[in-house]
């Protein structure tokens, strides 16, 4: 699915600093009955967000008018477990085009890169000054430039660099996505596949 | 150049590399089913392009689907909505669908297995993290999401960046009551949730070699909850004497031609990993997991670790305990159990409910417990009945469901009610995983059942006779 081009991308952020947030977190099994790709959003971290009763716990950061933004900062190891990409899109629905961790699970990640989120993995001393940041001001803006790889805490001027692989990133500057590419390249494949050993 | 395992069967896949991008992989076979599938169709109708290879691509009906009175019709619209999805989805694109009701329904995970689908050197992918486990058998098989299930869909390949390669060996001899199951959760404490990612493992050593596919299946299962992209073992008699025969298998001389092949896949003496891991396997003792993910577990006579001697933060090991009710220097020995399920992709073959039903043999199942013991296909449910399981598990006061994830995911009827403790021989503790609130502990099928016959967590060996 074709998503928006990602350039730069400057916005306060929803700091979670908790470890290993799976994917059963970010969107539970029960949301993943639908047939289309809408409405996602509402479902998003839905039982640590609502109460039994569908009221918001007013603990939750979701909850919590004072943090607000585009961009989402979680803790180590995020996006664990199932390769639902339901929870993408969830992320991606709610309204965050870019999540930070200091270290993300794998096909969590591939399937962000697939749908339009950005995730930026920074270092642990990084991550930890961005959640002292947001702690300090909620009102704190990040700034994550794509063409650059690097994140910056506006405030301080504080930045880092980090990765991607130079074929997602043009992906994502161009909003294209890998079966544009597949297709172009079809005869290849069926060359490909008449002479496999099996 | 020296090859691992991986190495050869990846590099032969490889339709074209792309300078700073990802490999372009070819995927000899495809696996769907009703969750992660239904958008991708979806996405190939709106490009307006089709299914490149659809014989390469096969459907089963497994996370939504009932487990009793499979013959009705399914209760909750939004389920029924995407079974009936993957029916007309699979005929309009002229793909195999074993749907439900059909001979070959089952777990995904399961029925590759049993009908030959899944083979020695064969890339396999399927949109559902547990793919892995099919690498029991030298394939690469690994979960994909579902932009991706979309991309196999319409060119039978995905685009990957080559992982790392972990070797993972253990030697020597498990110990009474210690389970293929209990190996995978033992290699899991030890590298974290977080471990292996950004690795393929290669299992290694004796205890493997040693082991039925059966259970290299499930150690293969649970690489991705150590955050593998995979796990393989290489093929060997073992395999072959599994993979002859079935449905899908090579046949007559394409068979001698695949037997060569499956021959080749095995790592060279002098090849390189990147990362390499031995442990003893003697000192493996039967599992259990008491926190909200796989890495939280622990030797079944052991007490809960203190934060202080765990990798982690403290806030978030706190948050684990308190969401499951336990406490730092807690034995889990005579926790409370109320549920026991015993399915799922990775305990639900026919030796798990051998093993379940070798120990629930001559007692009764506690009043207070619920068990739900669910097998993984129809073929599994067969053998339970011919072997005569049945028969010992009806005396003890157990019965069959039919097959199904079930209580793994709890996507359909089967969820543990909130604050309620499962001895679970499913893949996945997170919180709710198997029901709001539900609170969940890994085990092999052995703890299961000293769990279902006693009602409380006990140690299986304190109930094997034979143990000196």
């Amino acid at each position: 699915m074709a998503y928006d081009k990602f350039e730069i991308l400057r916005s306060t952020a929803v700091p979670l600093p908790i470890e290993n947030i799976d994917t059963d977190q970010i969107i539970p099994a029960r949301f993943l009955k639908a047939t289309e790709r809408v409405g996602f959003g509402d479902n998003l971290f839905r039982d640590w967000r609502y109460n039994a009763d569908n009221t918001p716990k007013a603990d939750f950061v979701l909850n919590n008018p004072v943090y607000s933004g585009k961009i989402l900062v979680g803790g180590k190891n995020f996006g664990s477990g199932s390769s639902r990409e339901h929870a993408a899109w969830a992320v991606y629905d709610y309204g965050f085009r870019c999540v930070v961790s200091s270290f993300f699970a794998d096909i969590f990640r591939n399937n962000c890169l697939n749908v339009g989120v950005l995730p930026v993995q920074v270092s642990p001393e990084f991550a930890e000054k961005i959640f002292a940041a947001i702690h300090a001001d909620p009102e704190t803006e990040l700034e994550v430039n794509l063409s650059a790889q690097t994140i910056t805490l506006l405030k301080t001027g504080e930045k880092e660099a980090f990765d991607i692989s130079p074929y997602k990133k043009d992906n994502m500057l161009n909003g294209f996505d890998d079966i544009d590419y597949l297709q172009s390249i079809k005869g290849e494949i069926e060359e490909f596949a008449a002479n496999l050993p099996l | 150049m020296s090859k691992t395992l991986f190495d050869k069967v990846w590099d032969t896949h490889v339709v074209r590399k792309i300078e700073g991008g990802p490999d372009v992989l070819f995927i000899d076979r495809h696996l769907i089913h009703e969750v992660t599938s239904p958008v991708a169709f979806l996405g190939l109708k709106t490009r307006g392009i089709s299914v490149l290879y659809p014989d390469r691509t096969f459907a089963t009906a497994d996370h939504n689907t009932p487990t009793i009175n499979q013959h009705l019709p399914v209760a909750d619209p939004l389920s029924a909505n995407q079974l009936d999805a993957l029916e007309s989805n699979s005929k309009e694109y002229g793909i195999s669908y074993w749907g439900l009701g059909h001979q070959k329904n089952g777990i995904v995970h399961v029925v590759g297995p049993e009908y030959g689908i899944t083979q020695p050197g064969a890339t396999i992918v399927c949109g559902d993290s547990h793919t892995s486990t099919h690498g029991a058998f030298g394939a690469i098989a690994f979960g994909i999401g579902t932009s991706e299930v979309e991309m196999v869909l319409a060119n039978q390949c995905i685009m990957q960046p080559k992982p790392k390669k972990m070797r993972i060996n253990v030697n020597g001899k498990l110990g009474v009551g210690v389970t293929p199951k209990d190996v995978a959760l033992f290699i899991i404490s030890k590298l974290t949730t977080s471990g292996a990612t950004g690795y393929f493992v290669e299992y290694a050593g004796d205890v493997f070699e040693n082991m039925s596919m059966e259970g290299r299946m499930t150690v293969c299962n649970l690489s991705i909850e150590m955050g593998a992209r995979g796990g393989m073992i290489a093929p060997d008699e073992t395999t072959i004497n599994y993979v002859k025969g079935r449905e899908f298998s090579p046949k007559g001389e394409a068979w001698d031609k695949a037997l060569a092949y499956y021959k080749t896949l095995k790592t060279d003496a002098d090849a390189v990993f990147d990362k390499e891991l031995t442990f003893d396997g003697s000192a493996i003792e039967p599992m259990i997991t008491y926190g909200t993910n796989p890495g939280m577990g622990m030797g079944i006579s052991h007490d809960i670790p203190d934060a202080a001697q765990v990798e982690g933060g403290a806030a978030t090991y706190e948050k684990s305990l308190n969401y499951m009710g336990f406490h730092e220097g807690d034995s889990m020995i005579g926790k409370p159990v109320d549920f026991v399920f015993v399915g799922s992709c990775t305990n639900g073959r026919i030796e798990d409910f051998r093993a379940f039903t070798s120990l629930v043999k001559g007692r009764h199942k506690a009043d207070n417990v619920t068990a739900w013991l669910v097998p993984g296909s129809h073929i599994v449910e067969s053998q339970i009945k011919e072997e005569g399981l049945l028969d010992i598990l009806t005396e003890a006061g157990f019965s069959l469901r039919q097959p199904g994830c079930s209580a793994c995911l709890a996507m359909n009827d089967d969820k543990v009610p909130a604050g309620k403790y499962a001895v679970s021989t499913s893949n996945r503790n997170f919180e709710g995983r198997q029901g709001p609130g539900a609170r969940t502990m890994l085990a092999s099928p052995l703890v299961a059942a000293a769990a279902a016959v006693t009602g409380v967590v006990t140690d299986p060996r304190t109930l094997i006779e034979e143990l000196v």
